[in-house]
């Protein structure tokens, strides 16, 4: 306890520092896949066809190995100079988060009751003031839960993001391990842990607060 | 007015869902939509509005054809009323009631006015369901606000689909004489589908009664009642058809032809039902009490003689089954 203690005095400054750099890393990438996401899912439930093969396509990038993922970025973004650090980790979450939040979008959508959309239409609603007035808020618990899936994915896989240069709360865990040092491995991992905790509680408030429940 | 000019709906797959259909809605009448499930009701009901395609033939709304306006122009004068889940749950009871105010462009002043007086003539207290959502609604209710709805923009011509089908059967008849109440004052021309033989009779001033997508029969209640046309038609009714028919007469109506007769004072306890009362209740009334008498009274309390269940069977012999359709709507 003694040197956890100790531990904790010299290096929360550097926690603090690097749990902020990872959650804007995550959150800047979040945004981005959200302004990707929700629009390509909205209208994917007007194109089946497409709709197949956009989910095909993003499952498949889930499933690759994050750390593959972030290797084939390297090579990739070296054409532009941009080989190791930020924009590679940036990309590579983007793209991990698109399947949870296309696919809820779109099933959400895609769910909302019919005799709902039907009295939509019955009064006289274009497509898009059916979408923004009814067909979205009632689908929001669906998305918000996507939204949420994907946050906490990318916190997790945000720690990788050390390995190419991009900083984060990896950084303790990439540190620790290389130095054999287990109070900075197991304080990185915790950090990791709680931010993913933290911010899927904070989303879930705002669910509650901006979603009625029997939406 | 709706006109129905051989109307023909073909879904993909060769289903013929309604059949050369012809007849009218006259301006401020309620036409209702009868007959088994499946029959096609609804898929007619919805190309008036044009939920769905018209395959063949022409609806006239107002003296227009349907397919020259816009669809969107067209379903925000067509008030629409459909079973359950057709209010909004994400908003509020106000914004709800005012949605096609809304889509319309109306003032906020003009819209929050429009709500008040509608909540008035449903008979709801407009403060305070103004802020809630329709799921801290009964079912009852939530019906009565969908009809509010309907009728916000004042549109000429209302579409129900089994408005009150979900409801008990209490709160049903409650929300129907409600709502013929509220025709009254606003005449609406109402295309009205149904399942149940009693409220087709209570609402329409004429029934269409379908089967597999044709018209069976197009008239008033009474006349189908006393004259139905075919096999289908007669069965569809039922044995008790002259039982039902009688709900289309007021104890008044039987006063004046055949008469009442004196009360007997010997009798303690006897009910009283009021001369404007139908005869089918009046009936009911009768059995249930397990009395010879019911006192008639009139608006005002006064006593006008008693109706035993021989008068009624006897006014049911003579103005239903025998002499040719004379009963109208009360
Ligand atoms: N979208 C559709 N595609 C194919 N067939 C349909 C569709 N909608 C309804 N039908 C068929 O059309 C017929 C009439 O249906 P409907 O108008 O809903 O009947 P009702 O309202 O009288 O119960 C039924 O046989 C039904 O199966
Ligand atoms: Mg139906």
């Amino acid at each position: 306890m003694q040197e956890w203690i100790r531990f904790l005095e010299v290096n929360s400054p550097r926690i603090l520092e690097l749990t902020i750099e990872h959650t804007m890393l995550v959150a800047l990438a979040i945004i981005v896949a959200l302004l990707i996401g929700v629009p390509l899912g909205i209208y994917l439930t007007t194109n089946e066809y497409l709709a197949g093969i956009v989910l095909q396509v993003a499952s498949i990038i889930l499933t690759i190995p994050s750390i593959a993922l972030f290797g084939v970025m390297i090579p990739l973004f070296s054409l532009i100079n941009q080989g190791i650090g930020y924009v590679p980790a940036f990309v590579a979450l983007v793209l991990y988060s698109q399947l949870p939040i296309i696919r809820n979008t779109y099933t959400a959508i895609k769910n909302v009751n019919p005799e709902m959309r039907d009295a939509a239409i019955g009064v006289g609603m274009k497509t898009h003031q059916r979408l923004l007035r009814v067909e979205i808020p009632n689908a929001l618990p669906v998305i918000m839960a996507g939204i949420r899936t994907a946050v906490v994915l990318n916190i997790g896989i945000g720690t990788i993001a050390a390995y190419i240069g991009a900083g984060g709360l990896g950084v303790l865990i990439t540190q620790g391990i290389g130095r054999g040092d287990n109070y900075l491995i197991i304080s990185g991992s915790l950090a990791v842990a709680l931010l993913a905790l933290f911010a899927d509680g904070i989303l879930l408030m705002i669910q509650k607060r901006y979603t009625r429940s029997n939406a | 007015m709706i006109k129905f000019d051989h109307v023909t709906k073909s879904y993909e797959g060769g289903i013929n869902a309604v059949k050369d259909v012809n007849f009218t809605v006259e301006k401020g009448n309620i036409v209702v939509l009868l007959g088994p499930s499946g029959c096609g009701k609804t898929t007619l009901l919805r190309m008036v509005n044009r939920l769905e395609s018209i395959t063949k033939g022409t609806i006239n709304v107002n003296g227009q054809n349907s397919m020259e306006l816009n669809e969107i122009d067209l379903r925000k004068k067509i008030g629409y009323v459909i079973q359950s889940n057709g209010l909004f749950p994400n908003m509020t009871i106000e914004d709800n009631v005012m949605i096609v105010p809304d889509l319309l462009g109306w003032s906020k002043k003009e819209k929050r006015e429009r709500f008040y007086s509608l909540m008035g003539l449903i008979g709801l207290n407009a403060d305070d369901y103004r802020k809630r959502y329709p799921n801290e609604l009964s079912g009852g209710q939530q019906q009565r606000i969908g009809v509010a709805r309907a009728l916000a923009a004042d549109p000429p011509v209302m579409l129900m689909d089994e408005p009150f089908g979900a409801l008990d059967p209490i709160i049903r008849e409650k929300i129907q004489d409600e709502f013929l109440h509220i025709q009254r004052e606003v005449k609406k021309t109402i295309l009205f589908v149904s399942h149940d033989i009693d409220e087709a009779i209570k609402m329409a001033d004429k029934i269409v009664l379908m089967r597999g997508g044709e018209i069976m029969q197009f008239d008033t209640p009474s006349e189908m009642l006393a004259h139905p046309k075919n096999d289908f038609v007669s069965q569809f009714f039922g044995k008790d058809r002259a039982i039902k028919s009688l709900s289309l007469h007021t104890v008044k109506k039987l006063q004046d032809i055949i008469g009442l007769v004196e009360f007997d004072e010997t009798i303690q306890d006897t009910k009283t039902i009021n001369v404007n009362q139908d005869l089918r209740n009046t009936l009911s009334m009768l059995m249930n009490q397990e009395a010879d008498q019911v006192i008639v009274t009139d608006d005002n309390g006064r006593q006008l003689g008693a109706i035993t269940i021989d008068l009624v069977q006897k006014y049911l012999h003579f103005e239903i089954k025998g002499k040719p359709s004379v009963a109208q709507k009360g």
